[in-house]
């Protein structure tokens, strides 16, 4: 069965400069393990593709049950500079969790 | 086991829950954070027109509430308003005491502006190029941090006003004031850095931005309380919030914070400690109760942050609203020919549709709104050029598809922001004393 990260996580979006960071966090700290098994960084990489233009390093943060996923060239030049709507980036937490995994 | 509460995340933050904070919260400090990376390039360009501005512009406002509370009830107030001009703040903020009746001492921290050490061969960490390929510079303010606070806090100053210091350090300082730890134990400064990352925030940490109707329900969200923490000599800390106030403290809020902004978990770098945010343990001890245990840190770096605040020409933006059928071809089409009218003349053009693809860039699932908002966003060297952007838009009225409305134009001065980093032995920082009973400078 196919189920939005939105079902099973929350987010919260930060940046510095064109740099976006993505939280991870399973409600359920049970559910830790196969999140870090099925949110890969190749399956946020694609999920994040018309978002993200440079790398995404992903870190684990067991003692939270939690992953960081840290996005390069992620917010057209960043907040100071960007001719987006969101200079921020801020409501792509919310894209994230819009990604399906099979659990 | 000291108290301190956070009375603002940023700039424009809210008053009320501060004020509630400092009434009730039996406070040993109060920290006011309000300076984003480029709040102090604006804060420049004010003081550049008016020598005796460049300090918050909510300063006044947010002293005149608090001063008489904080005086009343003993708290410290720590905060970077300052921001280009603490010695201007501080003079400003005895003037209200004066006003008020209020005997009051305040210390002005100063060393944070390095634009006069700014060398052109030094590195931007953005581009790794020369600072010199950087246009129209404005200000440079080095990420100070507790070496820069605690002289402040020795003077036994009830307001101690900054420019540009680390967020956590702002929180950090006080503890290590009144425990008397080593500046050199490396696991206090982590644990106390990390209870000033989750602080900094404010009303974050209480259940501000959390928020999420059916799925993460804050009780009483609008009367949100400001976060305190209750913090011991060994580093451990309880967070906590004024009883009857708003909002929600619980274990996934403090998750979600503790991960805000961080590059890098594992080496989560300020001008005292690199942190490692793996090492800390939290828990919930009650309701709206939290606490932090343990963390580990390793040496500070050898160099400091400097930010380098620049002119970066101006954005001109207009919007425009369809709705009703075919709302998306007639926004799709008034982009096309905005598109055709702006191409020549301004470079960078952006156009979106607000209710579509706007904010995320691109769309998840087919949508099929009720109503569009186009928005045109353009850059432009000189306001004239970026005002274009906006009267195009405005001219769709009589000029573009069917039905548009609800037309707004606007103009923004855009400050760009690099960094760059330099050696701690060229910053020289000051403390400036002054007094609401008697006027005096002394230099330390």
């Amino acid at each position: 069965m196919k189920k939005k990260l939105y079902e099973l996580a929350h987010s919260r979006a930060g940046d510095k400069g064109n740099t976006l960071m993505l939280s991870l966090i399973p409600y359920n700290e049970k559910d830790y393990p196969m999140i870090r098994e099925k949110v890969t960084v190749e399956k946020v990489q694609k999920h994040l593709k018309d978002i993200v233009e440079g790398d995404i390093v992903c870190y684990e943060v067991p003692n939270i049950s939690a992953l960081q996923f840290v996005c390069h060239q992620a917010l057209l030049g960043g907040v100071t500079t960007s001719l987006g709507m969101d200079t921020h980036g801020k409501s792509l937490s919310y894209a994230l969790l819009e990604m399906e995994i099979e659990v | 086991m000291i108290r301190i509460g956070s009375g603002a995340g940023f700039s424009g933050d809210r008053l009320e829950p501060a004020v509630l904070l400092a009434e009730k919260g039996d406070l040993d400090y109060l920290v006011l954070e309000c300076l984003a990376e480029r709040t102090i390039a604006l804060a420049q360009k004010r003081k550049s027109q008016n020598p005796l501005l460049g300090y918050d512009p909510l300063l006044e406002k947010r002293m005149e509430r608090l001063l008489p509370i904080i005086c009343k009830n003993k708290t410290r107030i720590i905060t970077n308003m300052g921001a280009a001009n603490p010695i201007g703040a501080a003079e400003k903020i005895v003037e209200i005491a004066q006003r008020l009746g209020i005997s009051i001492k305040v210390a002005a921290v100063t060393g944070d502006d390095v634009l006069k050490y700014i060398n052109a061969d030094d590195r931007v960490l953005e581009t790794n190029e020369p600072i010199s390929s950087v246009q129209h510079v404005i200000s440079a303010n080095a990420y100070l941090g507790v070496e820069a606070v605690l002289p402040a806090l020795e003077t036994g100053a009830d307001v101690i006003i900054t420019g540009r210091i680390a967020d956590p350090s702002l929180f950090l300082a006080p503890m290590i004031h009144h425990f008397g730890w080593s500046v050199d134990d490396v696991d206090l400064l982590a644990r106390g850095t990390i209870i000033g990352h989750l602080l900094e925030c404010g009303g974050q940490l209480a259940g501000g931005y959390f928020a999420d109707p059916g799925k993460k329900d804050i009780p009483n969200f609008a009367e949100l309380g400001f976060p305190f923490a209750e913090v011991e000599s060994d580093g451990s800390a309880v967070i906590s919030k004024i009883e009857g106030t708003g909002g929600l403290i619980n274990l996934a809020i403090t998750k979600e914070q503790l991960l805000y902004e961080v590059m890098n978990p594992y080496e989560y770098i300020t001008p005292d400690v690199i942190v490692d945010f793996t090492s800390v343990y939290i828990r919930e001890i009650g309701p709206n109760r939290v606490e932090i245990r343990g963390g580990r840190g390793n040496k500070k770096p050898d160099t400091l942050k400097v930010s380098v605040g620049y002119q970066a020409g101006f954005i001109g933006e207009g919007e425009i609203s369809y709705a009703g059928s075919n709302a998306l071809g007639r926004a799709k089409l008034a982009g096309e020919v905005i598109y055709e009218r702006l191409k020549e003349e301004v470079q960078d053009l952006r156009i979106d549709y607000i209710g579509v693809s706007s904010v995320h860039r691109t769309t998840y699932g087919q949508s099929h709104p009720y109503e569009v908002r186009l928005r045109v966003a353009g850059r432009a060297a000189t306001l004239e050029e970026a005002v274009k952007v906006g009267e195009e838009v405005e001219a769709l009225y009589t000029n573009g598809p069917a039905g548009g409305g609800g037309a707004r134009k606007y103009t923004n001065e855009v400050v760009g922001i690099v960094s760059t980093l330099m050696p701690r032995n060229k910053i020289d920082v000051q403390i400036t004393i002054r007094e609401s009973v008697k006027n005096e400078e002394k230099i330390v």
